[in-house]
């Protein structure tokens, strides 16, 4: 087991050098030259050339990749242009926002896609499985943005249950777990639950009817065990593969958020990067998108990691 | 001589043909009343992209503050007035062309070329596939969401950094998908035996693979146009992408966000637009995929 966590941590290190170089390309593929958001229109074309020595702009690519590369891994993703301040503070703030919204979500996903997809695949061709399954393609179909604009106009515009933006009467500075904080939560949360609900669900229906229809499960009927035990024996040959599922999931919540949290103003990384982009922040931009894909990889490489850990039929490759 | 005595001798016009692969699969398809209705669907708003000039009743660019903001059902604007007083039913038409554009051209773009680099890379197989393979990897480093907005975030708001943006996100999963159904076919023994007898790479590859590994290619890469529609439409959401005054669905979401307590069943339309064009793209696609009898 320790061997294969480490030839995977090995594996990944060259796909983590290749997000950032992706991530220090970004910049350089902007319009213009990288300073076109620090100088004034009217600057002068000296002042421009000093600049561009001073932010090390003039050296060749591969020196400054090197350079960025090194200060990124001591943790100095440069300072934001908007507000001077170190992005690494900036990001660490929005990700906890983020984290706690793409988590809330996950669970509530998992949950109900987990539920609607097992009824599903137990009664398959059933009526519960055709509006099990018309409910996992209209999560997978929807346009989250908007599913978010028609529960603000439901429950914050015209019914007033619950507010439409922001992340609590405090702004983002003073989260607390209580309702008042908690209610601002719902909604976001709710919007971004229905894709992973979709897709567990489809997930969970499909492992669902693989399993039983394998010849274990006629084994464990002929030997008179009771319907209840033969569907322990079904969620433990699912489980892994659907835990896998949602680990994936949280990683495409917590880098795809950006949608919802500008419909919702929820203050993460995704407002951040909306930020980022139209004040052409561009240090901010690469260092967020930097710290979400490296998340991703990490979490997709823990959930690699667990599954083969829960389930020895994986293969160790 | 005489037949084998006992054989049933058979008329040879009673004789039934196989139909082939593709009359079975279209009998297949035909019969799934789902997969048909969503197929007629996208058939329909693709008519209606195409047509948009005959059937808007009204110019989609032109506005008027006095009449901001009316509801659907106010006379001579079925579907109500926008923020700037256009009308909502011409926008919403002509609206399809451009989102309709915008999300399925990134998916055949990247069909093609995604389809190339796998079809290479599995057909070549050792350090080729290697070098081009990891290189894919890295791109599925990002969630497609994010990569779709850093892309185009870098390269600013417009149509063809939108197209960009969106076509290098599609590129990587359709070159995986090409790859790996290319593997599977190139130590087959047809090609073996085409191998052996001396044709080219080239020739094998146009002649006994594509045939082979285009089909699934193409149905995977039709499974992407939903989520494309919707990335497409989120982009303009965003703000990048298509600008304004263009009639763009996800676009549309964005300005009429403001009159969200003012006039909030007017909102919901343009998102109800992408939602049935994605809605549809998915089931056709499961639809074509259970007649084709590929796994999901």
């Amino acid at each position: 087991m320790l061997a294969y966590i480490a030839k995977r941590i090995v594996y990944t290190l060259p796909i983590m050098l290749g997000v950032a170089v992706v991530c220090f390309m970004l910049v350089h593929l902007a319009p213009g030259d990288p300073l076109v958001s620090v100088l004034p229109p009217d600057a002068s074309e000296s002042l421009k050339q000093q600049l561009l020595v001073l932010y090390g702009f003039d050296r060749p690519y591969i020196e400054q990749f090197a350079k960025w590369l090194w200060r990124a891994l001591q943790g100095d993703l440069g300072t934001s242009i908007r507000t001077n301040r170190p992005v690494v503070a900036e990001v660490a703030k929005a990700v906890s926002n983020t984290l706690m919204l793409a988590a809330l979500a996950t669970l509530i996903g998992f949950l109900l896609g987990a539920l609607f997809g097992f009824v599903a695949g137990y009664f398959r061709d059933s009526w519960i499985d055709k509006a099990a399954s018309a409910l996992s393609v209209v999560g997978v179909s929807v346009p989250h943005y908007w599913l978010g604009m028609v529960l603000v106009i439901i429950f914050a515009a015209t019914l007033g249950w619950l507010p439409p933006t922001g992340a609590g009467p405090g702004g983002s500075e003073a989260w607390k777990w209580d309702w008042a904080h908690v209610r601002h939560m719902i909604l976001p949360a709710i919007t971004m639950s229905v894709i992973p609900m979709g897709i567990i669900a489809r997930t969970v229906r499909a492992l669902v009817g693989e399993i039983l229809s394998q010849e274990f499960v006629a084994g464990l009927r002929a030997k008179g065990m009771t319907e209840l035990d033969v569907l322990r024996h079904v969620v433990k040959n699912a489980a892994p593969t659907a835990l896998a599922v949602m680990g994936i999931q949280l990683g495409y919540l917590l880098g795809g958020s950006i949608l919802i949290e500008t419909v919702f103003a929820w203050p993460g990384t995704g407002l951040l990067l909306n930020d980022a982009i139209f004040q052409r922040d561009l240090p901010l931009l690469q260092g967020t998108i930097l710290v979400l894909a490296m998340f991703f990889v990490l979490l997709n490489m823990t959930v690699d990691v667990m599954q083969t850990a829960l389930d020895p039929r994986v293969e160790r490759s | 001589m005489a037949s084998i005595a006992g054989a049933p001798s058979v008329p040879s016009e009673k004789i039934l043909r196989s139909p082939g692969y593709w009359a079975t699969v279209w009998r297949r398809f035909r019969r799934d009343p789902v997969a048909v209705g969503a197929g007629l669907m996208i058939v329909a708003i693709v008519m209606i992209a195409i047509l948009a000039p005959y059937i808007a009743p009204q110019d989609p660019y032109k506005g008027m503050t006095l009449r901001r903001l009316k509801p659907p059902g106010t006379e001579g604007f079925p579907l109500g007035t926008d923020e700037l007083g256009r009308d909502m039913l011409s926008r919403l038409i002509y609206g399809a062309r451009i989102s309709l554009f915008m999300g399925v051209t990134p998916v055949f773009i990247a069909l093609f070329i995604g389809s190339a680099i796998g079809i290479v890379a599995g057909y070549a197989g050792g350090w080729l596939n290697t070098v081009l393979m990891r290189t894919i990897d890295v791109f599925f480093a990002f969630p497609s969401v994010l990569l779709a907005i850093a892309l185009s975030g870098a390269l600013g708001a417009g149509i063809m950094n939108g197209l960009i943006s969106l076509t290098v996100v599609f590129v990587p999963p359709i070159a995986r998908v090409a790859e790996s159904v290319t593997t599977g076919i190139r130590n087959r023994d047809f090609v073996d035996a085409a191998r052996a007898s001396g044709a080219g790479a080239l020739t094998i590859i146009r002649k006994h693979v594509l045939g082979n590994v285009l089909g699934p290619i193409f149905v995977y890469a039709m499974s992407l146009i939903a989520v494309s529609m919707i990335l497409a439409s989120g982009l303009s959401f965003l703000g990048l992408g298509v600008k304004p005054p263009e009639p763009e669905w996800g676009l549309m979401l964005n300005t009429l966000r403001t009159a969200i307590y003012t006039q909030p069943l007017l909102c919901a339309l343009p998102g109800l637009m992408i939602f049935i064009t994605s809605i549809s793209f998915n089931l056709l696609t499961d639809g074509m995929r259970s007649a084709m009898d590929m796994k999901a």
